[in-house]
């Protein structure tokens, strides 16, 4: 971030004096502060309001094992959403990081499946949640018959967060210095011995904040899931049963309408969970920009 | 020897991984459009797009889905009349006048809530903007209005974020010949950074209306989902996107064909906006 240098630093006397010979700027000024103002104020609104009506409505019947239709609870959900992030990233994070690896390390600059990558990258960072959610469909439970299923939900969505894993692997490795490279070439390392041991370790803090990135995508997606990993409120037994996160258990709750506190307290959970996910990340994105 | 096997090995590996994307767009489009192309055929292309009844289950059936392309560009476009105002000023405001005590706090705040759910900010419109719009508007609360505003608020984080670091791509030397020339600081940077920035501006916008008319859950909890084209703006309206969720559970046949190719509207449509959008960073680079 470059740093705004104030080079016409005015005591808030001459500034109102100044406003008074020029009405248009004082308008400017107000109009922009303004909305700052109600931008940070409706989203804080927002954040705030799900946690003072939600956290009263955190019981630990909430928590029970078991879920029925007298107690909805969220426990199975819980497990699912934690199921389903492994299991997703287990799928990304393999093509992300080697992907990434490619196109940094490998891929000269004439090289023409370069642009196409990207391109395909970028339109897949595009499409909304609720194409992939009908792709996964079609294809995942449909076409290879594996009927609403966690292994359909959590293929789907490693297509999804496979661009975040992609970009902030790369770079993460784009930030690792040539010098790192030319030492271990230098030192007579090959290039996989190079990548593996030199370049990777180095990115290590970059790769993590994409995973962590991409972990909250899958946390908060709904749309992706609904006809993909299905709406079953239990926790699925192997990845061919169906199972709702808690993103999904949300949605049932607020569309059929009878469960409201219990919505409420799931938002708290969700939006929780989210929040620190992404500090988390941004925590770490920080210290790499430091180093 | 066998190092070089590796070597070469890996570098294959590395290459396969890399092609992912590629297949996934390819599949994609391939399973899409295998899948919602021969309903156009069946239902004719003028009567699916242009066909204004929406009623799978009559006999015999109508397929138009005329009121929820109407539905969706209504929502959008109130989104971005909602979002875009405020989202370049608060823009605007962080990169030229906040405080720099102040920003350390604001930035990773407003990062951390563009993460926030899509179906935790569905919740809160049910809960807060739907009854707040039926006290003051009248009508059932369920309408355009409270998705455009549900809406605006969403692509507050993501227009705010790519404005500003258009705005911060400005050569410093714009804004300071501005204020040699005798401007205040407020009209410099309206007048001489903003326009600029115009091409960073537009494609925050267009990222803006991508995620505008993608969105599904939220909307589908406060739009109120009726399938025919509004009359007034506190009407309830059904958008594509909820139109795919509320029917493909029990959908058959046609029906599922028609919902599919809903999908391949929203789907070409996004494939036109990432295709402007990428067009504009492309002219930004050069």
């Amino acid at each position: 971030m470059k740093k705004i240098i104030p080079i016409n630093r005015m005591t808030l006397c001459q500034r109102l004096r100044n406003y008074l010979h020029s009405p248009l700027s004082f308008l400017i000024f107000l109009l922009v502060t303004l909305a700052a103002l109600f931008s940070v104020f409706i989203l804080l609104f927002l954040v705030v309001y799900i946690l003072i009506m939600g956290i009263p409505h955190l019981t630990p019947e909430l928590f029970a094992f078991k879920y029925d239709s007298d107690n909805v609870s969220m426990f199975p959900a819980i497990i699912t959403t934690v199921q389903t992030v492994i299991l997703s990233l287990l799928i990304a994070a393999p093509l992300g990081i080697g992907c990434a690896i490619y196109l940094t390390e490998y891929a000269k600059k004439s090289n023409r499946l370069v642009p196409i990558i990207r391109l395909t990258a970028e339109t897949l960072s595009g499409i909304p949640s609720i194409v992939y959610g009908l792709f996964g469909m079609l294809f995942f439970v449909t076409a290879l018959h594996w009927g609403f299923s966690l292994l359909a939900g959590v293929c789907t969505l490693s297509i999804m967060v496979l661009p975040v894993v992609m970009r902030s692997t790369e770079e993460a490795l784009l930030s690792v210095p040539d010098a790192y490279r030319e030492a271990s070439f230098g030192l007579g390392a090959g290039r996989l011995h190079t990548i593996l041991k030199v370049v990777l370790p180095s990115a290590v803090p970059g790769i993590l904040a994409g995973m962590i990135l991409a972990i909250g995508r899958i946390i908060g997606e709904t749309a992706a899931l609904i006809y993909t990993a299905g709406t079953v409120a239990q926790i699925p037994k192997d990845v061919f049963q169906s199972g709702r996160t808690l993103a999904i258990h949300m949605y049932a709750l607020s569309n059929e309408g009878l469960h409201v506190g219990e919505a409420y307290a799931t938002a708290v959970v969700l939006l929780l969970t989210v929040l620190l996910i992404n500090t988390f990340a941004s925590v770490i994105a920080k210290k790499i920009a430091k180093v | 020897m066998k190092k070089k096997v590796l070597e070469k090995g890996m570098e294959i590996l590395f290459l396969i991984t890399a092609c992912a994307s590629i297949v996934a767009v390819l599949l994609i489009c391939v399973f899409m459009f295998a899948g919602g192309l021969p309903a156009f055929g069946k239902i004719g292309v003028l009567n699916f797009l242009g066909g204004e009844k929406w009623a799978p289950m009559d006999v015999p059936p109508s397929y138009g889905i005329l009121p929820m392309i109407v539905g969706s560009l209504y929502v959008t476009a109130g989104a971005i009349l909602i979002g875009v105002p405020i989202g370049l000023l608060t823009a605007i405001f962080m990169a030229r006048f906040c405080p720099r005590g102040l920003y350390r706090f604001l930035k990773p705040a407003l990062e951390l809530l563009a993460g926030i759910p899509s179906i935790v900010y569905g919740f809160f419109g049910m809960v807060v903007l739907v009854p707040f719009v039926r006290g003051t508007f009248g009508g059932t609360g369920n309408s355009i209005l409270t998705a455009s505003i549900l809406l605006g608020i969403m692509i507050l984080p993501t227009i705010i974020g790519i404005s500003e670091s258009a705005l911060r791509a400005v050569p410093e030397e714009i804004y300071e010949g501005a204020l040699a020339l005798g401007a205040t600081h407020e009209r410099s940077v309206v007048f001489t950074v903003l326009p600029a920035a115009k091409s960073g501006l537009l494609a925050g916008v267009i990222l803006g209306i991508g995620r505008a008319i993608g969105e599904t859950m939220a909307v589908i909890l406060v739009v109120g989902n009726n399938a025919r084209i509004p009359d007034s703006l506190l009407k309830g309206v059904r958008t594509l996107t909820g139109n795919i969720v509320l029917e493909m559970g029990y959908a058959t046949g046609l029906h599922r064909e028609a919902l599919i190719a809903t999908g391949v509207v929203l789907f070409v449509f996004i494939l036109l906006l990432n295709l402007c959008f990428s067009v504009l960073n492309r002219k930004k680079k050069t």
